[in-house]
């Protein structure tokens, strides 16, 4: 069986049409559908979209430095008399970047690691692997990751790898659970009878009951995902300056807190919108698949 | 007739508490029992990590012009110069015997600094705790008493607002507000300009000034914990009041609610002990588990409020590259993570009925 129809039939088993039904009557599910979309498109077109494109790196023309909002400059100008909404627009880039390359590396790893782990809870391969993201769990995500990103030299590109490698976990945990109570089937039994292999029992039979549960969590992540990588550069290990990450332009607006506010305060309502817009989706889409 | 009964009654109340105490005990030695591999898992893990990882930390101790032979010293005294398991377990040896190992970053033994910096990151955390459980229950209460109505919709829109803003930019703006806009608070630090810190006995210092007998620096403290505290237990608050309200949103809805209300059971002790206990356990888990991530939150709110606690003393670790002092603080906010998750079970094991009558 080719790939493309195995992913039309896990297409197939979402029931798209219904859950958009379900979606659509949440007035909040719709906010957040709207804010996540915004964001989105924000970031692909920051280039067009920002007022001033050239201060998204590095940039300096001091004698604009730390003017209050206006016209010119909405969101005003930084120390270096860069446009903080040309900034912010293009911080939107990293945020979901960070989201999207975080969960591109860890769904997949995760969910294979779960059906494994589930399939072979007996045996010692299962075990072992349960006991390993036993340990990953044993701390807060975010010191881990922290200290991690300590160790590797602080960039944008190691506090990606860093919540990559603290995130796998959640996923195994969730596909170990599902595929622990579904290996008891009958139908799992009908395929193993009929002769198929493990791959075909953990991909075919188990992980499309397996699919909506997975996709919910996805979106309920993109904000938590994001919320720790901008905990990461706000720390200053993350992302380093001149990069336009919201985290960083938090932390080093915040040095010139109460005169200049608008240097850390604006990036940090964007932080909170695009968050606040993914947890709002996350949610409409989990009421959904199970509504 | 009706005495005698009352008396089996309650003897078999007491019966069934004492099953119940053994069953959460022995509940309790297998959880301690699965966690102490985990823990030291973890130690493998972060003590592999801070090893094997690029960057040399000798040399980041050392600064770039120091000559060679300094940085070799320090090299030996980190042990870097040994093969990876010796390094292991000459540090396990050394944490039984309570030491850390030397810290290139405050320049003596991470346990010194442990032992100095984490009472003041307990006592936040646990002001932090207590808004978070006042305030989740508060609201959760509101909401779910009020469910689909208009008190529940604001609950529901504030809780989203909670959860969705991280808890340093809480900081920054309760720091802008309600310190800088309108000083209603102090801005950062533990003691106001020239407040004497009580002498050191027990290391909370709220619990050392009541100790000296300084009311005055006792109140200066607690008036400096207050927007930390907030600030931290805001995004955990929204999270637990929502679960309430889901708890009682279904337990509203159960057969069991409408048994006792057919019975005419007056709608106040419905609300209280029929629907309100029972919604109360799976918030029980996750506000556990809440009030020990606040542990992470810390890091960032205590570098926004310089509060002289571990977190910052993480934090400042972590940016000097410190590898002892980098293991010791994942190790400690382990431990505490764990500790945490067994209250957790033992308390949910208490609210839970079903857990020790079984064996009863």
């Amino acid at each position: 069986m080719s790939r493309a129809t195995i992913l039309s039939e896990w297409w197939k088993t979402l029931e798209i049409k219904k859950k958009w039904y379900n979606f659509r009557r949440s007035p909040l599910s719709l906010i957040g559908l709207i804010i996540s979309l915004s964001t989105v498109i924000l970031a692909i077109f920051a280039p067009w979209i920002a007022p001033y494109p050239e201060h998204a790196g590095f940039y300096t023309d001091f004698e604009h430095a730390n003017l209050p909002p206006s016209w010119q400059h909405l969101f005003g100008t930084d120390e270096f008399g860069r446009d903080v909404l040309s900034r912010t627009i293009f911080g939107f880039r990293y945020s979901l970047m960070m989201a999207a390359v975080v969960l591109t590396l860890v769904v997949p790893a995760g969910v294979i690691l779960g059906l494994i782990a589930g399939y072979y809870r007996e045996r010692w391969i299962g075990k072992l692997i349960m006991r390993i993201s036993d340990i990953f769990i044993a701390v807060p995500p975010l010191v881990l990751a922290l200290s991690v990103c300590s160790l590797l030299t602080p960039s944008a590109f190691n506090a990606m790898m860093a919540v990559s490698l603290m995130w796998w976990p959640w996923y195994t945990r969730l596909l170990y659970n599902i595929t622990s109570s579904i290996k008891e089937e009958y139908f799992v039994y009908a395929a193993k009878v009929t002769g198929a292999s493990s791959a075909h029992i953990m991909f075919k039979e188990i992980f499309p009951n397996a699919m909506g549960a997975v996709l919910t969590k996805i979106t309920l992540d993109v904000g938590w995902v994001i919320l720790l990588g901008a905990s990461l550069s706000f720390v200053g290990l993350g992302a380093q300056p001149p990069t336009p990450d919201l985290g960083t332009m938090v932390s080093d607006g915040a040095k010139f807190l109460p005169d200049y506010w608008w240097i850390s305060m604006f990036p940090a309502l964007a932080i909170s919108y695009i968050i606040l817009g993914f947890n709002l989706l996350g949610d409409g889409i989990k009421d959904a698949f199970e509504g | 007739m009706f005495k005698y009964i009352l008396v089996i009654d309650i003897k078999s109340k007491i019966v069934r508490c004492v099953f119940k105490m053994r069953a959460i005990w022995k509940y309790v030695g297998k959880r301690v029992l699965y966690v102490i591999p985990t823990l030291i898992g973890l130690s493998i893990l972060i003590f592999i990590l801070s090893r094997v990882l690029p960057g040399d930390p000798a040399l980041m101790a050392a600064g770039p012009n120091a000559p060679k032979w300094v940085v070799e010293q320090i090299r030996h005294q980190l042990r870097l110069d040994k093969p990876l398991w010796q390094q292991y377990y000459y540090w396990l040896v050394d944490l039984f015997h309570g030491d850390l190992g030397y810290s290139i970053y405050t320049k003596r033994s991470v346990t010194v600094d442990v032992v100095e910096y984490l009472p003041a990151s307990l006592q936040l955390i646990f002001l932090a705790a207590l808004f978070e459980i006042g305030g989740a229950l508060a609201l959760g209460i509101i909401s779910g008493r009020y469910a689909y109505k208009l008190p529940d919709n604001m609950v529901r829109v504030l809780a989203y607002i909670g959860i969705s803003v991280p808890s340093f930019v809480w900081g920054l703006l309760f720091q802008l507000i309600f310190a800088a806009i309108i000083p209603l608070f102090p801005s950062h630090g533990m003691y106001s300009y020239g407040t004497i810190p009580p002498p050191r006995v027990t290391g909370f210092s709220l619990i050392d000034s009541l100790i000296a007998g300084q009311f005055d620096t006792f109140v200066d403290i607690l008036w400096h914990m207050v927007l930390p505290a907030f600030a931290l237990s805001l995004g955990a608050m929204a999270q637990d009041a929502r679960i309430i309200r889901a708890g009682m949103v279904d337990t509203m809805q159960k057969d069991h609610v409408s048994l006792v209300r057919a019975y005419g059971i007056p709608e106040r002790t419905i609300f209280s002990k029929y629907i309100l206990k029972p919604s109360l356990v799976p918030a029980v888990t996750v506000m556990g588990m809440d009030i020990a991530s606040l542990l992470g939150n810390a890091f960032m709110v205590e570098m926004i409020f310089q509060w002289p606690g571990f977190s910052r003393y993480g934090i400042n670790v972590m940016l000097n590259k410190d590898i002892n002092g980098i293991v010791a603080v994942v190790l400690v906010v382990g431990i505490i993570f764990a500790i945490a998750n067994i209250i957790v079970d033992v308390v949910v094991a208490y609210l839970d009925p079903r857990i020790g009558r079984r064996s009863a």
